[in-house]
């Protein structure tokens, strides 16, 4: 049992429901009692989506447990076809149908449909969404293809060359509730296009049960997202030779390496390669004299395996941003996170628990955190400048402006949704510097809120009465004027720092000369 | 009773569970932990209705099931307690703990009022533990409420003293006026259920009369008259019409004669109807269709059409308490057309077939029927919002008259150019 107060990731089957209401023509009959319905808000609150999930629950209640469940599963399956005429069912259970056990893919089976129909399997008790979506995507291309595995042969990347046509590819793994996944895809599709390359199909997201069929038309798959796509891609691969990318095209230097790999296997020649480096407006922005201040910054990363990989690569390589937190709540995904993490010399954080990235957070001080929507908000506590990078989707990772992460305009999009916070950040700076000229109007207030102004009532506080901090140690007069020198974003670090220090040489009084002492030391 | 219509209907459902209601339950008892047993649909279900990421760390949470904790029951009491010694430890400010029981740990049949017990005998003088349960086998949306308050009762200790209990979860302005009228009717004794405080639970016997502020409370009334309290029938306080009536069946209740309420309640209504006035010029004669959730979509549509002129296509309810609601059915239109229950699919086609001005729904299809060009009301604005009372009327109608306003700001055409 495992005390949650929030969780970054919803139950399997939310996953299934991503997969069902991305595509067309698809209907999933979930046994489920009526709570379960609320994740239909999900998609119509948060996405905004004009239609409904394409899901019917079975609303199992109290009552129909003494009697057969298993009827009331059949009536809702043959009902719901009946009315919707899906090409393809998916039928599953959510956690406390688990529990009963009436098997209703089985049951589904044993109607005598025409419809493909999948058998959803989705362990309530220790998997979670994107898990549930991965699984559900994988188990849908299964069953819509395996009848084609023996009688195909294997696809070579080069085939395109054979038919004479454009390369082929399919780009898998875009879904509802996935970071600004309905931008990437048309970036995606619009960097290939310029490279000679054709989009077969995009799946799951606007994709229908034909489109599925059709995946092996191309020469190999594109895995966007690997959380939801990885599966899939690798049962296409073992089944029909099919080759994938494993490079996620964020930010500049994995776009790039992206093209390079998709040319590679299709052994297709790069032509523009020197273009590439100016498509985005993010590699001269970051090297423009205005960025300077960017250097160095102390960033926290958390978020899903994909998108906190691909942050803390930027960060590191193309803002010149110190990575001094780096984690992930997709355990699936732990081990890249944690190779990354010691390529950039922390330690990799994987976690569910939103009280312990804020732990980590405080103490990694970081000037930035690029997180989720709770990161936002446990920054926003501490008064650190976010943004976020990564689901759980909150209405406002679904801006109506094109804002995708991936590509060219991904960069730029990233570069412009960081550094704007930051660019407040020294505004907020500015304010401090100059509240005392008497140009200074009184009421401007800055985005942080009032917890950034934790340390500067410690600063204003009345020596007399407060004989502050920690262990016996006082700070003087001197100590307090030097420490409202010192920038807002780092005095919280600097005056712990400095009774650190203090009490590490039994310094009873910190003055200004103790500020610089212990500069010095931790330097 | 007024010739109303009813019918039931049964299928599947676009509704909460009743683990829903602890959004409002924990805010009016800042000093209790609501620790949800069940699954992480469950915690997710709550995470999305609640908006969680506004409170450092809320006062709800769920002790989420794992594989281990299903093999074998004794060790997932065992895996519960350790989860609230834990809770305990760091939120010592707690003093209540209310376990809830959910769809999963119903059907594993989990015992959670041994393990209340239990606790309560550790944690004596210092935590109280009850529990209920909310799952959606068994409630929908506000019957959590019910269920929990079902679970205070025999903690009330008993009194023979005479008071006025007011029953249900009121916005604590909206009780606070209540309770100025009820002094100036001359009831001096009254008490809400449930308290602000968890702690401060009212005594309750045989002079204690009940008066209900909310229509979805079923067991709760039951176990109050078990103990001996008088329940006061009235409507509900919705709108000048109903909270009249509940004033006066309050005052009969205490021998206050009707004059008096009429003296001293007049002023406000006639306050109440100026108010009313401009969101019934926009509401009259415009079509309702309240699908079922809250429980209080009778009321609703007594309101609506009694007081706002609409007219009542179908008034739907998950469920329908004949007794509790005999005298707001009364005061319904004849031939009102009420449904018990829900099979989603067919009553939205009825929804497109009569075409209705106005629908009232849950959050899942709200985006999806003003896609179709309906607007709509969400239902859980209604359990958030304070709508009781005379004084609050123009705002309940304006919950209503809003949606209609703003699409006809929408789809106007005055701002096309040529």
């Amino acid at each position: 049992m495992e005390l949650t107060l929030w969780t970054y990731e919803g139950p399997p089957h939310v996953g299934a429901m991503r997969i069902a209401s991305s595509m067309k023509d698809i209907h999933y009959v979930l046994h489920a009692p009526q709570g379960d319905t609320y994740a239909d808000l999900l998609f119509t609150m948060i996405e905004r989506r004009g239609q409904r999930p394409p899901v019917t629950y079975t609303t199992f209640q109290a009552r129909d447990l003494g009697g057969d469940t298993a009827e009331l599963v059949k009536k809702n399956i043959k009902e719901a076809v009946e009315r919707f005429k899906p090409k393809t069912l998916l039928v599953g259970e959510s956690c406390t149908a688990e529990l009963i056990q009436d098997q209703p893919g089985a049951l589904a089976k044993g109607m005598g449909f025409d419809m493909p129909i999948v058998n959803l399997e989705l362990p309530a008790y220790s998997k979670k969404e994107n898990w549930g979506a991965s699984e559900t995507f994988y188990q849908l291309t299964r069953t819509l293809l395996k009848e084609k595995v023996s009688s195909s042969e294997k696809i070579s990347p080069l085939r395109w060359k054979e038919l004479g046509r454009r390369p082929k590819v399919n780009i898998l793994g875009p879904s509802l509730l996935g970071f600004r996944c309905r931008d990437d895809v048309i970036e995606i599709q619009r960097i290939l296009s310029e490279q000679g390359i054709d989009t077969n199909v995009v799946a799951p997201l606007g994709a229908c049960p034909d489109d599925i069929e059709r995946l092996i038309d191309a020469e190999i798959n594109i895995c966007l997202y690997q959380e939801i796509a990885e599966a899939s891609c690798e049962w296409l691969k073992r089944n029909f030779g099919m080759e994938y990318t494993n490079t996620i095209p964020i930010g500049i230097k994995n776009t790039i390496e992206f093209i390079n790999e998709v040319h590679q296997k299709l052994d297709l020649p790069l032509t523009n390669k020197e273009e590439l480096e100016h498509k985005s407006k993010l590699p001269w922005y970051s090297k423009s004299v205005d960025s300077n201040y960017l250097t160095g910054k102390r960033v926290f990363v958390f978020g899903d395996g994909t998108h906190a990989i691909a942050a803390a690569k930027i960060a590191k390589e193309e803002l010149g941003f110190e990575v001094v937190g780096l984690g992930t709540y997709s355990r699936e995904m732990a081990r890249q996170v944690r190779a990354t993490a010691k390529d950039l010399n922390v330690e990799a954080l994987i976690t569910n628990n939103y009280l312990e990235v804020e732990d980590a957070m405080k103490k990694a001080a970081p000037e930035l955190v690029l997180g989720t929507q709770m990161e936002r908000h446990s920054a926003k506590r501490l008064g650190i400048p976010c943004s976020v990078i990564s689901t759980p989707m909150h209405v406002q990772d679904v801006p109506a402006r094109y804002s995708p992460q991936m590509g060219w305009e991904g960069a730029n999009v990233i570069f412009d949704d960081w550094v704007h916070p930051l660019m407040m950040g020294l505004e907020e700076h500015l304010i401090d510097m100059f509240k005392h000229d008497f140009e200074f109007i009184d009421g401007h207030q800055s985005h942080l809120g009032h917890t950034a102004t934790k340390t500067k009532d410690f600063i204003n506080s009345d020596e007399k009465k407060d004989k502050n901090c920690k262990e016996g140690i006082m700070w003087t007069e001197s100590g307090r004027a030097e420490l409202t020198k010192v920038p807002f974003f780092v005095r919280g670090k600097v005056k712990t720092n400095t009774e650190k220090y203090a009490i590490l040489r039994g310094i009873p009084e910190i003055s200004d000369e103790t500020l610089y002492d212990a500069k010095a030391y931790f330097s | 009773m007024s010739k109303v219509e009813f019918n039931k209907e049964t299928g599947p459902r676009e509704v909460f569970c009743g683990l829903t209601s602890i959004v409002w339950l924990h805010r009016r008892m800042p000093d209790a932990f609501f620790l949800v047993v069940g699954s992480r649909t469950c915690a997710h279900l709550i995470q999305s209705a609640a908006g969680v990421m506004i409170f450092a760390e809320p006062r709800f949470g769920t002790a989420i099931l794992e594989e281990k904790d299903l093999a074998g029951l004794a060790d997932a009491h065992e895996e519960l307690d350790r989860v609230v010694n834990d809770l305990i430890a760091r939120r010592p400010e707690i003093k209540t703990l209310f376990l809830v029981g959910s769809c999963p740990s119903e059907v594993i049949k989990l015992d959670l009022a041994t393990v209340a017990e239990k606790l309560n005998k550790r944690f004596l003088g210092q935590v109280r533990f009850v529990n209920y349960s909310g799952s959606g086998i068994e409630t929908t949306f506000t019957q959590g409420e019910d269920g929990a308050l079902k679970a205070l009762i025999p903690l009330m200790e008993s009194s023979n003293e005479e008071k006025l209990l007011l029953v249900g979860t009121l916005a604590n302005n909206v009780e606070d006026r209540f309770k100025k009228i009820f002094r100036n009717l001359g009831i001096s004794n009254i008490e809400s259920f449930p308290p602000r405080q968890s702690t401060e639970l009212p005594k309750i016997g045989k002079n204690t009369k009940v008066l209900l502020t909310q229509p979805y409370l079923s067991d709760t009334v039951r176990d109050l008259k078990h103990r001996g309290c008088e329940v006061i029938s009235a409507p509900f306080p919705l709108g000048i019409e109903g909270s009249t009536k509940w004033f006066l069946a309050a005052a009969k209740a205490f021998k206050i004669s009707e004059l008096k309420v009429h003296e001293i309640i007049s002023p406000l209504i006639d306050r109440a109807k100026l108010a009313l006035e401009s969101h019934k010029e926009i509401l009259k004669g415009k079509r309702l269709f309240l699908l079922p959730e809250s429980q209080l979509e009778i009321s609703l549509a007594r309101f609506l059409h009694n007081e706002c002129e609409m007219d009542l296509i179908e008034v739907g309810t998950p469920y329908l308490n004949k007794d509790l609601m005999k005298e707001e059915i009364n005061l319904l239109p004849d031939k009102t057309k009420i449904v018990e229950g829900q099979h989603v699919e067919k009553q939205l086609d009825r929804v497109r077939e009569s075409n209705p001005d106005l629908v009232v729904c849950g959050m899942g299809l709200a985006n999806p029927l003003e896609a179709e060009g309906i607007s709509t009301k969400w239902s859980i604005e209604m359990v958030f919002s304070p709508i009781h009372g005379i004084d609050q009327a123009a705002d309940l109608a304006g919950l209503f008259s809003k949606p209609l306003k703003r699409n006809k700001i929408l789809t106007s055409k005055t701002l096309v150019t040529h």
